[in-house]
């Protein structure tokens, strides 16, 4: 395994760590507005993940800086090949972080209402786009021999992409929801159980859909088995919510972005951005990276900090570990 | 869709105008943090009630600010690669590595202990409460370096080679990148100039108060750290400024050349405080200039030879081809300019500030006030200012801190546009950097949909820190006198409201 497979996994496991965590919390966003009944009950939903969201959300900023670093022509590529959908997600992301820390800020019924409406929708909207985004980099893009992405926005919006947007649209709504049981006490746990019921069903129809095809399309052995286990952990996770084992359902349902992650990326392997004009033009893990000392230093990097970071990230969700409900909301806490 | 404008332009005005606005916020993030935390620190140890209703003040101006500096610092990671991904395709392999290294472990730090600190009042025994700042703050400090690392590459590119058949430069020397003069003086001079900023935020706040008598004690202590903070940060922020001038006439001749306007090489050198130039004729028309103080500036020597504008540009020539290697000349003087003159200015400001409230042993008997008393304004050893004068300092205290914020802009547009054609100075030119694949009117879509949005959170923020800053530091809840013992909380009352919540 040469240092670029090495980084091919490392990109994969920044991801695989965004989607489990921002997952949950762009879940509890959407919530705000398909489980919470009112404004107490979207203040709870907002706090389970107030304390973490923005270190969870770091994990897209290190996937970008280290797809700079180690593949810069797949930063390149991507980035400027998708510039409008990155756009939009950009503009959500800006969005977001505002509203969860101004929402409360001001007492006013029109300020805090319309920071509750932008938190659902810039929850939704990226939860969508990044499985179109991936959707995409799966299947393969019209690049050219310069390396530039020369389809237009319109063929980025494919069928089996928008499906991809689907899945990851409902599978985090479902962890989610999963998540809001778990950390919440009270009517809303109940309801979100029932709502993850719903929302996993769904999930595990698109899902199975969408990596059937993946699998069909560009899948080997090993996707297979990480198909399987994704399709496995999901039932899991759906069944473990419905006896009310709220903690075996979370862990099964981050099993199942895990596993879903991990076969994207295996059926991508050794590929980073397949092109669809010419198979000469892909760009991959080899042509794709930068040199051997960077990816040197590089891995360095990742070898000390990555379990510091999980460290004292772990160390914050057990700090926040206690259920909340509408009782621990103060009135006028701005 | 094309305009009939160069490739690079509007994603240089795109680049110019997130990167200008993130840098609002950047400096006051990286000072309040550690000043927050200093008077964090000052409430553990002391238990004065003062520090900590001053810590909660300014820790939520903090936060209104920080949260914009996270959301607008997210545009910075991508942007790389939306508009410039030529200059990404060539650079990455250098200029990667800091961002990841600054993503990794800095936003990391930062963003986790943030969350420990908003929401840890009542989940964290105090002295772990206070090291959840303190690692922000080093999160803050850490950042700032390896940004500032990847940007020294980019004035002053070592630690590399280039690969031909791959068509990019490629690094060979990453501690060269992280350790080069370069980037020590540039984070030196950013980081005093960082305090300068948050000290004369926390001057002017304080003098808003304190001009209408309003929560005396918590204002005087802010007022002093200020000014404390505003003076050593100012004198670090020439110091450093002194140094990367420097630096910069060693490895950016044009750009030192532009910011004084010097068209043509000159022994002894004047500094030049006022200039009128023609840039087509290559010279000025008007200028008022101090003898031989630029030759100084570049070399420690009243009288050596400074190469001007004209002369480093038939070098680059000669170096580089045909082309015009001359900045935009009226941006980088003035810009020069306007940053020492705002700079400095809230400098003296803070000075003078400090010696007309100096404390009680240097002031005569009559003129000393108790803790809960506005201080007289002593000029003189002793006598104080009068009733018609006294108001204006508080005035002119307050509007001081708008000026480290334009002298922080003005810097980093004249270093940024100072060291044109060039994006990596003497390797990469900004034309070639750009996206080929990027359509002009995606590139436009996006810079209006930035700057519409920036110009709208800008509105919401100045708003909210005008609120807070006149409701003024908050009263104390039991509970803030009480923090727990246990991480996670004391389990007291299991019903009871959080000390925080969104």
């Amino acid at each position: 395994m040469e240092l670029h497979d090495v980084w091919f996994v490392l990109i994969a496991v920044l991801w695989t760590g965004y989607f489990f965590l921002e997952g949950f919390d762009f879940g509890v966003g959407i919530l705000t507005k398909l489980l919470a009944r009112d404004r107490a009950e979207r203040r709870v939903l907002i706090n389970t993940i107030g304390p973490v969201w923005d270190g969870n959300e770091v994990w897209l900023l290190t996937a970008g800086g280290a797809t700079f670093a180690a593949f810069p022509e797949w930063y390149a590529t991507l980035f400027s090949g998708f510039y409008l959908p990155l756009l939009l997600i950009l503009v959500c992301l800006i969005v977001r972080g505002v509203a969860f820390e101004y929402r409360a800020k001001r007492p006013e019924e029109n300020w805090q209402r319309n920071w509750e409406t932008a938190i659902f929708w810039t929850s939704l909207l990226p939860a969508f786009l990044w499985g179109v985004a991936f959707g995409n980099i799966v299947r393969g893009v019209k690049i050219d021999q310069h390396f530039e992405y020369v389809g237009s926005v319109w063929d980025l919006l494919n069928p089996y992409a928008l499906l991809g947007g689907l899945v990851t649209l409902s599978l985090f709504t479902f962890h989610g929801a999963v998540f809001t049981a778990l950390k919440t006490v009270g009517d809303i746990r109940t309801r979100a159980r029932q709502l993850a019921r719903w929302a996993g069903l769904v999930a595990a129809v698109l899902a199975v859909a969408f990596l059937l095809w993946t699998q069909a399309h560009s899948g080997d052995g090993k996707s297979l088995i990480a198909l399987i286990v994704a399709v496995v952990a999901l039932v899991g996770a759906l069944t473990a919510n419905h006896l009310g084992r709220e903690g075996w359902a979370f862990s099964l349902s981050g099993l199942t972005i895990v596993a879903a992650v991990a076969m994207l990326f295996l059926s991508l392997f050794p590929d980073v951005m397949p092109s669809t004009l010419n198979g000469d033009w892909s760009l991959t893990v080899s042509n794709a990276s930068s040199s051997p000392y960077t990816l040197k230093i590089m891995t360095w990097l990742a070898v000390i900090a990555t379990p510091l970071v999980l460290l004292y990230q772990g160390w914050t969700y057990w700090v926040f570990r206690k259920r909340i409900g509408t009782q621990h909301i103060a009135e006028a806490a701005h | 869709m094309d305009l009939a404008l160069a490739p690079e332009t509007l994603a240089r005005w795109q680049f110019g105008i997130t990167t200008v606005y993130h840098f609002l916020f950047v400096p006051l993030t990286i000072s309040l943090a550690a000043l927050t935390a200093g008077l964090q620190t000052a409430w553990v140890r002391t238990e004065k009630e003062k520090y900590l209703r001053a810590t909660k003040f300014w820790g939520k101006l903090f936060l209104i600010n920080i949260a914009m500096g996270v959301v607008t610092g997210i545009v910075q990671e991508f942007q790389f690669g939306m508009n410039w991904s030529d200059y990404s395709r060539f650079v990455g392999d250098i200029f990667g590595a800091p961002l990841a290294f600054e993503a990794l472990i800095a936003f990391f730090f930062e963003s986790t202990f943030i969350g420990l600190w908003i929401f840890g009042w009542d989940k964290l025994p105090k002295k772990i409460h206070l090291a959840c700042i303190w690692m922000v703050s080093i999160g803050t400090i850490l950042s700032a370096y390896f940004i500032l690392a990847a940007n020294s590459w980019m004035q002053h590119p070592v630690g590399y080679k280039i690969d031909k058949a791959r068509g990019r430069a490629e690094l060979t020397d990453f501690l060269a990148v992280l350790t080069q003069n370069t980037a020590l003086s540039q984070a030196f001079h950013t980081l005093s100039a960082a305090f300068l900023t948050g000290g004369a935020f926390m001057v002017g706040i304080s003098a808003y108060h304190l001009a209408r008598k309003r929560h005396i004690r918590e204002m005087k202590t802010s007022l002093r750290l200020g000014l404390i903070t505003v003076v050593i940060a100012g004198l670090l922020t020439a110091v450093s400024g002194d140094t990367l001038g420097k630096v910069m006439f060693k490895q950016q001749p044009m750009k030192m050349a532009a910011a004084e306007a010097l068209w043509d090489g000159q022994k002894p050198a004047p500094f030049s405080i006022f200039a009128y130039g023609d840039v087509e004729k290559g010279h000025n028309t008007v200028a008022i200039e101090i003898p031989g103080l630029l030759s100084f500036l570049a070399d420690d020597n009243f009288t050596s030879e400074v190469p001007g504008i004209n002369d480093v540009n038939k070098a680059e020539q000669q170096k580089f081809g045909p082309g015009d290697y001359r900045p935009n000349i009226p941006v980088a003087f003035w810009g020069f300019r306007w940053m020492i003159g705002f700079g400095m200015a809230s400098f003296a400001i803070g000075l003078a500030g400090l010696w007309l409230t100096r404390k009680k042993f240097m002031l005569p008997q009559h003129l000393r006030v108790g803790e809960d008393e506005i201080p007289h304004l002593v000029l003189f050893p002793k006598k104080a200012l009068s009733p018609k004068l006294a108001p204006w300092f508080w005035r002119i205290a307050t509007w001081t801190m708008a000026f480290p914020l334009i002298a922080n802009s003005w810097g980093w547009i004249f270093t940024e546009m100072g060291r044109q054609p060039w994006v990596v100075y003497g390797v990469l030119q900004t034309r070639d950097a750009v996206s080929p694949g990027v359509s002009q009117g995606e590139v436009l879509t996006s810079l209006i949909v930035f700057t519409s949005l920036y110009a709208v959170l800008a509105v919401v923020e100045v708003k909210l820190l005008a609120k807070y800053v006149k409701a003024g530091p908050p009263e104390l809840t039991e509970d803030d006198l009480n923090p727990p013992t246990k991480i996670g909380g004391d389990t007291r009352d299991a019903d009871k409201p959080m000390a925080f919540s969104y």
